[in-house]
């Protein structure tokens, strides 16, 4: 253990270094090449998770979120610029066409309460836990 | 898409050796399309996260440079689960030929996607500077 990871006890942890902490541990083991577009975070707290993937200049409305169970499938697509013939292109490095992700979530998803926003080009997804899937407290009676 | 997928991350940018940055920041290379049409040129990048007020166009002598700071949107209290991408700022440097017309450039940024048209100058014929025969 570094003693630096002990001085962050009992410290108020900085999410934007805990962020960088953990994306850099956990995708030290995916290469970049088998990650299926779009690349997504997923965050957990309790009963909710949040994802997140990066969809720039999408019509929000195209996008289409469906959950069954666990997973999570999210479908889209973008359309290349369009010009004239007598424009030409000198790089063309942005994405465009369709796209499905399926993404398996820790706990059984309320489809029902599910929320999605897109801002600045970044669909937010919260998925609350499905009731039904929650762990139930058992009460242990004395005899 | 699958054979393109490694063009599809997010690539990030090389440290300018001339020094480092004050943002303790990883920073990407947007990806960009340039098309180039009659009375303009339209650089076209991505950049999710961005908007308005955090991107900053800079022109220096005929360097173009495209500056897109982002605001992490972390949620809170919430425990990374799994992370496919990283989060950081965006930065490129473009060198411009002189048939811009500087004055002129406009951009606008819409759901993460900024847009710069750079107009094409008036002819460089303003440029050229009549000989006269001397009387």
């Amino acid at each position: 253990m570094l003693w630096s990871d002990l001085e962050r006890i009992g410290r108020l942890i900085d999410p934007w270094r805990e962020f960088e902490r953990v994306n850099r541990s956990l995708s030290r083991w995916v290469s970049p090449s088998t990650i299926e577009f779009p690349a997504v975070n997923v965050w957990v707290a309790g009963d909710t998770a949040v994802v997140t993937t990066e969809l720039p200049g999408i019509d929000p409305s195209a996008i289409d979120i469906s959950v069954v169970g666990k997973t999570l499938t999210l479908r889209g697509s973008r359309k290349p610029e369009e010009f004239k013939e007598n424009e030409s292109y000198h790089r063309r490095e942005r994405w465009h066409g369709q796209f499905t992700k399926t993404i398996e979530l820790p706990f059984d998803i309320d489809s029902g309460k599910v929320d999605a926003q897109y801002r600045k080009g970044i669909l937010r997804i919260t998925l609350p836990r499905a009731e039904a899937d929650k762990p139930r407290k058992i009460s242990v009676k004395s005899v | 898409m699958a054979d393109a997928s490694k063009e599809l991350h997010k690539k990030e940018a090389e440290t300018p050796e001339k020094g480092e940055r004050t943002r303790e920041r990883r920073v990407y290379t947007p990806a960009v399309d340039i098309i180039e049409r009659k009375d303009d040129i339209i650089v076209i990048a991505d950049m999710p996260g961005v908007d308005e007020n955090s991107v900053d166009i800079m022109i220096e002598k005929n360097v173009l440079t495209l500056y897109g700071k982002v605001e992490a949107d972390i949620p809170e209290k919430h425990v990374l689960y799994l992370s496919e991408y990283g989060i950081g700022d965006y930065q490129r440097v473009f060198t411009l030929t002189d048939e811009v017309d500087r004055e002129k450039i406009q951009a606008t940024v819409k759901n993460g996607v900024l847009r710069i048209v750079l107009p094409k100058a008036e002819a460089v014929k303003t440029r050229k500077i009549a000989v006269k025969a001397e009387a």
